[in-house]
């Protein structure tokens, strides 16, 4: 079983109440003014974003196959079993690699900390292992964001939009964008109006450069061989016009 | 002996500043962190640190690894005067890579961390542990000079009795870890612009880095025979410049057929500064290339030098290219580095240029080299000869 968000743009009054959940939740500091930033930030783990009269949240999209877990060279992201991607504070050492590669653009840095980590949201994966809801989807008021098992809450999105199509988009974000992802977008319009990142590969990112780290070993061995060999050659071809040289 | 104040010459005097400004520098690092001496964002975290420093950096100390294949793994031996200044180079380069390395970390005091936490699934990692390990094979190529400078004979036995699997080990981690670089950029199709991804950035980045590691050997030693009053060994040179002028030919072919199989072309009309950049990046690497096929460039030391410092520059702008002008439009992100950022920088080249010039006065670095006599062999004629090892051996 694996756990997932469904946020749903169209029950979103914009309340903030998720942002505060989180700020709580993660002990960081919510006031006014962190409150109008509609950005996520390493002090504001999930925003909810204006565009025109439609609301849109931003936070980790929880990948299946996350590209942030694939390039951290000492693997401080995790995709868990649950669902969450999470970060070892421990082993990061700081390369950023995850943001320049997250097609979302999620993971932010505490540039201005002298011994900084990289935040993220990660769907609150201890209170999730205890049975809990995300702190975003138990202070939500309308339902927008819900948390559970990512097929039924892929159902009930299909569901919403069977049931109203005129209401929605009829397509959920989420399903395969980057080989799918934990958190699940409605939407009434085409999700790049409501600031989602649409020209993402279909397909999960890590492949593209495993294609390529997986010749790795056949480099190794057939390059170890070429160039012994070359040298066993020309060395050879040396030594024998030495002696041919010193016969004359 | 009284003791005397060094001449204060122009150059040494803008080194000062600089080295100055770079010292200051990195007490901000130290003290602000990143947020305060970079311009880099959430949006966009790489900046002229990792696009110039690491990309450029270890692309130019690719002389190395050529030269060592050519010298001692293809034997020919002809070569060998302009060895020791290419691993030097080398060596210093991947130095102060990692000296780089330590301003753009977050935290530079893991950067071990790879070593013994593993994601062989990641870029980095194999990076990481390439660059680790070829420096390493690096400091023992270069370390025999010292062990002959202070006549420590056993020692340089040892070396002598590894260095043929050493040397393959070295080209074989510089295959890798070269190509890996472009290989980073493999993981932002959508980020990147389509003038600078392509699936096969490992290949052109490995290509490229091995041309510019032959023009870096032409600009080192015109470079040295003036500071050490030393002769130019322009017939080497000159052989090395028709090796470059093929590998720039391949690579720009190679490019313009990605671009044709990737449908990228149409993406040249748009009045962009990707168009233009573009296009700086293509002359600085194809105008040299069209030079260096006339024998009157590659015989002219002049002419020879300004070809490689072009092929550098091109070199250079395409690595930047990829890095910082390739990802602001994806990454919907502004970028210029901050003086904080330029400072270390200039520095770090500054000090590479400083230690190079020590090193040189105090070790053996060029004494393999004699002036050209009246009975060494006339220049062309050498060329003539340079494939055919067994008959000038």
């Amino acid at each position: 079983m694996s756990r997932a968000i469904l946020y749903d743009s169209t029950l979103c009054i914009g309340c903030k109440a998720c942002e505060g959940g989180c700020a709580e939740r993660w002990g960081l500091p919510y006031d006014d003014k962190i409150a109008a930033e509609e950005r996520i930030s390493a002090h504001k783990l999930t925003a909810v974003e204006t565009h025109g009269e439609r609301y849109s949240r931003r936070l980790c999209m929880h990948c299946a196959e996350p590209t942030c877990a694939s390039v951290c060279p000492v693997g401080a992201l995790q995709k868990t079993s649950l669902g969450p991607v999470v970060y070892d504070a421990e082993k990061c050492m700081g390369c950023r690699y995850c943001m320049q590669a997250c097609p979302f653009q999620v993971p932010t840095y505490e540039w201005n900390k002298r011994l900084p980590k990289m935040r993220k949201c990660d769907m609150c994966y201890e209170r999730q292992s205890q049975g809990k809801q995300t702190a975003c989807a138990e202070v939500c008021p309308t339902g927008a964001t819900k948390n559970g098992d990512r097929d039924q809450l892929l159902a009930e999105a299909r569901q919403r939009i069977a049931e109203k199509p005129g209401q929605y988009y009829g397509k959920i974000f989420g399903v395969r964008e980057v080989g799918g992802t934990s958190v699940l977008y409605l939407s009434a319009v085409p999700f790049e109006q409501i600031g989602l990142r649409t020209n993402v590969p279909q397909e999960a990112l890590p492949d593209l450069t495993w294609r390529v780290l997986e010749l790795t070993p056949d480099v190794v061995s057939t390059g170890s061989v070429l160039l012994g060999g070359i040298w066993w050659i020309t060395n050879r071809r040396g030594e024998v016009a030495r002696t041919e040289g010193r016969r004359k | 002996m009284k003791f005397k104040l060094p001449k204060i010459t122009v150059w040494r005097a803008i080194f000062a500043v600089i080295l100055l400004s770079g010292l200051y520098a990195t007490y901000l690092r130290v003290v602000y962190g990143l947020g305060g001496v970079t311009n880099l964002s959430d949006k966009f975290p790489w900046g002229l640190w990792i696009g110039f420093d690491v990309l450029c950096g270890v692309g130019l100390a690719a002389g190395g690894f050529t030269l060592v294949a050519i010298v001692h793994i293809f034997n020919i031996e002809r070569y060998k005067p302009i060895l020791r200044p290419a691993i030097l180079t080398a060596f210093l380069g991947y130095s102060l890579v990692v000296v780089a390395l330590m301003y753009d970390l977050g935290r530079p005091d893991r950067i071990w961390h790879p070593l013994i936490m593993w994601n062989p699934h990641s870029v980095m990692f194999e990076v990481a542990w390439c660059v680790t390990l070829y420096t390493t094979v690096l400091f023992l190529e270069f370390i025999p000079v010292v062990f002959e400078r202070f006549g420590w004979h056993k020692p340089l036995e040892w070396i002598h009795n590894i260095s043929v699997p050493l040397m393959i080990a070295g080209v074989l981690l510089s295959t890798l870890h070269q190509s890996s670089l472009g290989s980073l950029y493999l993981i932002v199709p959508e980020k990147l612009y389509p003038l600078w991804y392509s699936p096969i950035l490992p290949l052109l980045f490995y290509i490229s880095a091995i041309a510019v590691g032959l023009a870096m050997t032409i600009f080192e030693s015109w470079h040295s025979s003036r500071a050490f009053g030393r002769a130019l060994e322009l017939p080497l040179l000159a052989s090395m410049a028709r090796v470059l002028a093929v590998l720039m030919s391949a690579y720009l072919w190679i490019r313009f057929l990605d671009l044709a199989h990737q449908h990228a072309f149409g993406v040249l009309l748009r009045n962009r500064t990707e168009t233009w950049l573009f296009a700086l990046e293509i002359a600085l690497m194809a105008v040299p290339t069209v030079l260096l096929y006339q024998r009157k460039v590659r015989m002219s030391p002049g002419a020879l030098y300004a070809c490689a410092v072009m092929v550098l520059f091109g070199f250079i702008t395409n690595r930047l290219n990829v890095a910082v002008t390739g990802m602001e439009a994806g990454s919907g992100a502004h970028y210029i580095p901050k003086w904080t950022e330029v400072a270390v920088t200039l520095s770090i080249v500054g000090a590479g240029f400083a230690i190079f010039r020590v090193i040189a006065e105090y070790f053996p670095i060029f004494e393999a080299v004699r002036p050209l006599g009246p009975h060494e062999r006339a220049p062309e004629k050498m060329e003539e000869t340079e494939a055919d090892s067994v008959a000038v051996g």
